[in-house]
This record gives C-alpha cells, structure tokens and sequence, in this order.
C-alpha cells in the first residue's frame, strides 16, 4: 500500500484579519498582523499609529479584523498602548493583550521618545514594528530603518541613503528590556514562537519584523517570501532574542552566510548601486554580522 | 471638611474625589504641585489609581486617550509649553469624543522664558474642541473639576479647567473639601459610550473619508451647543448637593450698569474691588466674569449686556494680528444685537500685575468717548 503523505499545520488555522483588506499585492506588513495576531488570539487589542496599516485595516466604518483597534497618533503608539492597558486594569481587565503595531518609520524616528518612555517605565506592552524600511505609507520616503545604498522618493538615485540603518535593536535591548526579538515574514514558525513567547511575559516585550514591501521596495511580488529567508540567510536580518536585556540566541542559525548580491538584485531600490556600493554594503553586514555574532557567545 | 489649599492642590483634590482611575502627567512649572499631590495620594492608597509617570505631555495625553477609551476615568494637568506640545492630542481627544479632564495652569508661552500668567497658552487650543474653564477661586477649581467629569461623560467631550499661574496657583485659600459620599452621588462611576474591548471588536478613530468625517464634526459642534443647558443644569444639581450654585458667567452689578469689565480668571476680583469703588462715587459700573469659555456663553453674554451703552473686556492675550480674545469672541456674541460700544483692552501679558489701578484706568479711558480711539487700548505697556 501507498504511504500517504501527511502534512502537518505548523500554525493554527484561525485568522483574525480577514483577506480582501486594502494592503498591495504581497505586503509583507499584511504577512506580518496575520502570523501574530494568530499567536496572540482574539483577545488582544491594537494600537495602531499612522501607517500602511492604518489604511490596510479598511477605512471608517470598516475594518478587516477581529480584534479591536485603537487607532492612534503617529507617534504615540507606545504611549497610547500603555494608556489602553492601565485603563483595562482599573476596570478589571488584566487578561486582554495590549499591543501597539507600527511602522518602522512610527518606531526609529517619530515614536522612538514614547517607546523609550515604555520602555524604560517597562509598561506591560507588546511593541511590535513591522519594518518595511521606509515611509511607505506616505509614497516611499526615507526613514532611518532605511538601509545605505536605498533609493526612496527622499534619497533619489544621485543622492541615495549614505547612513546605515539604525540599530533600533541595541537601542530597545539597552533598556533592559524582559523579551525581545527579531523574526521574519518568511520564517512564520519562528514569528509565531516569538509573539507567543511575547504574550506570556509581563512588562515590555519589543517584536521587531522585517516585512517586505514589494511597493516600495520595486520587488515583485511574488518575490516576498523569498526575499524574506535570503534577508535572513545573506546575514543582513538575523533572527534573534534577547531576553533581559543581556541572553542572545539566535533562533534561525545560518550555516554558511550568503552574500547580499542576489538579494539587491531582487530589488528596483537598490538597481543603481555600482559593484563598489554593493562591496561597500556587503562590508557593512559582514562587519555588523560579526558583532551580533560575539553576542550571541553570551560571554 | 474645610482646608486651607493652594490652587493647585484644588485640582489633586477634585481629580481625588472624582476618583480618577489613570492619570498621565508630566511635570512642569506652575502646575508641579498637581501632580505631587497626586503621586502621593496614588501611593499611600488615598487615590485608587494608576499613575502613569510619562515622558512628555504628547504621551501624557495619548496615554489619557488610551486609557480612556480602555473606559477608565483619566486625568492630567499641564501648562503652557506642555499643553502647547500636547496640541495634535487635544484634537484627538475631542475628536474621539473622550471625556478627559485636564488642568491647565495659565502660563505665558516662551520665547523668552516664562513662567508668568497669561492666556494664550489656553486659548490658541480654543479650536481643539475642547470646553474651557476659567477660574477665579480655589474652591471653584475644586468644584468645577467634578462638574467637568459630569458634563464631559454626558456628553463625550473633554474639559479643560483653567487657573491662572500663581495668582490662583500657587494661592492658599480655604477650600471645603466636599465628603466622599456625596461627591459619588453627584458623580457616579463612569459609563462610557464605547469602549475597545475584544468582547465587541471595533476599530476606532480609523480612516475617515469625505463621505464621513463632516458628520462627525457637526455632531461634536451641536453637541457643544447643548453644554450651556447642561452647565446650567449639572449647576443646580451641585448646588443642591453641596451649596454652591456653579454658573457659566457671573455678572455683578451688571443690571443697571453704564459700564461693564469683562474679566476672566481671577482678574474679576480685582474688577470688583474697582466696581465698589466706583459704585461709592455714584458711577454705575459691573463686572462680568466670563467662567466658560468654550463653548462661549452668547446667550448669556446676550442678554445680560443687553442694555449695557459701553463694555470694557479685560484680555491677558493677543491674537496677533487681531485684537485680545474675549473681546473678539463677545463682539461675535452682540453682533448686530444692539448698539454696544466694546472697548478691548489688553493688559497683564506674561505676568504683569493687573491691579484696581489698571481697572480705573479702564474705567477712565471708557468714560472719555462713546467709542473706542483705538481697536487695541493698551494698559500699563511702556512705549
Ligand atoms: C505627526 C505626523 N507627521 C507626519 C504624518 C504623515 N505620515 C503618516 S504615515 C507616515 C509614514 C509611516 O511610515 P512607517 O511608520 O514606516 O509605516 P509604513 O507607512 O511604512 O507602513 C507619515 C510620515 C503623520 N500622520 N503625523
Ligand atoms: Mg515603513
């Protein structure tokens, strides 16, 4: 007899936003909500800020999830979640999960003052910043999560980013923070061990999500999830934790570290970069990949 | 229960009795001793609430906001540049429809640096959609901080309850302190109209279009236009309950008057002490302290000056470019409702003193001519 093959669902089958939402064709961001929200179930509420998000969800009187949604300032997303969950224990409620979901541009530049201010006070939030590397929201315009070398409409072709991405990951573990992580689109198992691990922990937990942007990014669609394992496997986006601020562990481990070429050509926003700018880059990830790597030693 | 309080400490007192549940505040001079008092009543237990000691009073009032409409009962207080930085949170708060209470010390806006009264630090959030009231004793901080709880949750707009720095701020008054008892049956626990709550999942404050949004204003407008019945009625009601009859404008000799000081603040106390002066010398002249200022008393202001031959309103503001505040806004109101002449004095910017002297002179100028000279008439400005 003919074995059958069997497959295994590696992530619950409940959705908690629906398809048919706003988001473009393979939007990562929508990958993004979709694997969390499946970790953090339906009593969770958000707090969502000004960006491709905001839009996404559908507008007024619309909305494409099941879980509810408090749509705030741009840059008080920390702030408001932190107002949301104090309000909920004065009335009673110490259950609900209170996450506040961004952009990359709401979180290392506009809401970083609040988010530290969460962060410090170690408000029992989840942070959750889904990182697409630049104002998308508002047509493709830098943030400081975009990295060297990018075009966006604010760092034309002549003139591209020549600053390295932030290190809002250092940033968020140098305050001490219980939990926090960096996970992928492309790798949902991790993702959803992640924003699992994130709801049982009190006190501030940061999620930190490279979601591409096919829009943005001049990618194709299609290439999406591809170009969310290479970010991983080419060294660029490890998958990390770091639990108190101190104990890194690589979840996702890279056996032998890609260069970044086939990733870049993937991408119409890095198309005019000469093979200088690219051995210029590729030494930038090499150097700052080798750092991460002493840190998750623990010594 | 009497006690002899600062302005401020009238503020702790009311957020206390109104048994705030979260409070998000920021520090800043004149307003320090809010939050002191609080922080303490929320550790010793006195208060059962969380405080959420913020980083800025962006996120102060976000975290209002969130708290908010989380359906717990929230308070902040602020001044000057802190309400100045709290602007795109004003808007959202009214815009929301979520009854916050916030205290606002009236301090002078920088540059140069400040910490002296005046008003402009309140009145340029005039158009946030907030209700605004302004002061003149510690005991009506007190009280006015309850009813603002009252108006503002019947009604679903924030309040925003004014005193002028260090005149009443930093004043110690004898404040009856109203027993705990009667201040939840005058203020019951807070029912809000809606709430984010997973057990009904919606989205709010979300992406509004064309089709929507003006629908939205226009109810927020109309119900602006219901607060005066409703200050008047929440008035009574606290008057029945604990003595005192709170009202939106208070006129004092104004019936018979030739002229009238238009005042707000504590500013109307000292207009008094030059009204009885001049009431001695058989000049007719009155008071008229405008407490509400949003939404602005028309009626009121309508009825009461009426038959008044000359008005002289008192600003401690500009409107750059325009005239002092009060006095645009009670033009507005008697536009084209009788032949008042409305003189608009400015006086008191950043703290200079207004005293009995700046009102006689008022008094003076006004009793010169039968129209203002000049659209600005300045006091006490060295030129
Ligand atoms: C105070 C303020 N400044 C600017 C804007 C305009 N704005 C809305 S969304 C956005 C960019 C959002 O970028 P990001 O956080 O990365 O999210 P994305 O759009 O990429 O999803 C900007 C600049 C705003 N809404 N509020
Ligand atoms: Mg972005």
């Amino acid at each position: 007899m003919k074995k059958e093959k069997k497959m295994t669902l590696t992530l619950p089958i409940e959705e908690h936003i629906g398809a048919g939402n706003l988001a473009c064709q393979g939007c990562g961001a929508n990958l993004a909500l979709r694997y969390v929200l499946k970790a953090l179930g339906q009593r969770t509420i958000l707090c969502i800020p000004a960006c491709c998000w905001a839009v996404i969800d559908g507008g007024f009187p619309h909305s494409c999830a099941d879980v509810p949604i408090y749509h705030c300032a741009f840059e008080t997303a920390a702030s408001t979640a932190t107002g949301v969950k104090a309000g909920l224990d004065m009335i009673g409620d110490k259950e609900t999960t209170v996450m506040a979901w961004a952009g990359d541009g709401g979180t290392f530049d506009i809401g970083l003052q609040a988010l530290s201010g969460a962060a410090e006070r170690n408000d029992d939030i989840i942070y959750a910043c889904y990182d697409n590397e630049a104002y998308m929201n508002t047509g493709i315009q830098r943030s400081s999560a975009t990295p060297s070398g990018a075009w966006t409409t604010t760092t034309p072709v002549k003139f591209p980013k020549d600053q390295p991405k932030k290190d809002i990951d250092a940033i968020m573990a140098a305050h001490n923070i219980p939990y926090l992580a960096t996970a992928s689109t492309s790798y949902p198992e991790d993702l959803f061990k992640k924003a699992k691990k994130a709801k049982e922990i009190r006190g501030t937990k940061f999620l930190h999500i490279y979601a591409p942007c096919p829009t943005g990014w001049k990618s194709r669609p299609e290439d999406t999830v591809k170009l969310g394992r290479m970010v991983v496997q080419n060294g660029i986006f490890p998958l990390y934790e770091v639990e108190g601020g101190e104990k890194y562990t690589q979840t996702i481990k890279v056996k032998d570290k890609k260069p970044i070429d086939d990733y870049l050509k993937l991408q119409g926003r890095f198309r005019h970069l000469k093979p200088e700018g690219i051995a210029m880059l590729q030494d930038e990830v090499d150097r700052r990949y080798a750092r991460l790597l002493k840190k998750f030693e623990n010594k | 229960m009497k006690k002899v309080i600062m302005g401020n400490h009238a503020l702790s007192y009311g957020a206390m009795l109104a048994r705030t549940q979260v409070i998000a505040a920021y520090p800043i001079t004149p307003q320090t001793q809010v939050v002191e008092l609080l922080s303490e009543m929320c550790a010793d237990g006195t208060l059962n609430a969380k405080f959420i000691k913020v980083e800025s009073e962006h996120s102060a009032m976000a975290a209002c906001i969130g708290a908010s409409i989380a359906g717990a009962r929230t308070f902040t207080a602020t001044s000057s540049q802190g309400l100045a930085l709290m602007h795109e949170m004003l808007h959202w708060a009214a815009g929301g429809r979520l009854p916050i209470v916030m205290g606002n010390i009236n301090r002078a806006m920088a540059p140069g640096w400040t910490i002296w009264t005046d008003q402009n630090d309140s009145l340029s959030q005039r158009d946030t959609g907030w209700l605004q009231f302004y002061c003149s004793s510690n005991q009506e901080v007190l009280d006015t901080v309850l009813q603002a709880y009252k108006i503002s949750e019947t009604i679903s707009i924030p309040s925003m309850v004014v005193l002028d720095a260090f005149a009443l701020s930093h004043t110690y008054e004898v404040v009856d302190i109203p027993d705990q008892a009667l201040v939840d049956e005058y203020l019951p626990k807070f029912k809000p109209y809606a709430t984010v709550t997973p057990d009904d999942p919606r989205a709010f404050d979300g992406l509004t279009g064309p089709e929507h949004y003006m629908e939205l204003r226009y109810k927020l407008q109309k119900d602006m236009e219901k607060v005066p019945a409703l200050f008047e009625e929440t008035g009574r009601q606290y008057e029945k309950i604990f003595g005192r009859r709170l009202s939106a404008v208070e006129p004092y000799l104004c019936d018979d008057a030739e002229i009238v000081l238009v005042t707000s603040g504590t500013a109307g106390y000292t207009a008094r002490v030059a009204v009885e002066e001049m009431r001695k010398k058989g000049l007719k002249v009155g008071n008229l302290r405008i407490k509400m200022f949003r939404p602005f008393p028309f009626e009121d202001c309508r009825r009461i000056l009426a038959k008044t031959p000359k008005i002289a309103v008192l600003d401690r503001n500009i409107s750059y470019g325009h005239h002092g505040i009060f006095s645009q806004e009670l033009k507005s109101a008697l536009y084209g409702t009788g032949n008042q002449a409305v003189f608009a004095f400015i006086a008191g910017l950043g703290g200079r003193d207004i005293t009995a002297d700046s009102f006689r002179e008022m008094i003076e100028t006004v009793s010169r001519t039968d129209r203002p000279t000049e659209d600005i008439l300045w006091i006490g400005v060295k030129r």
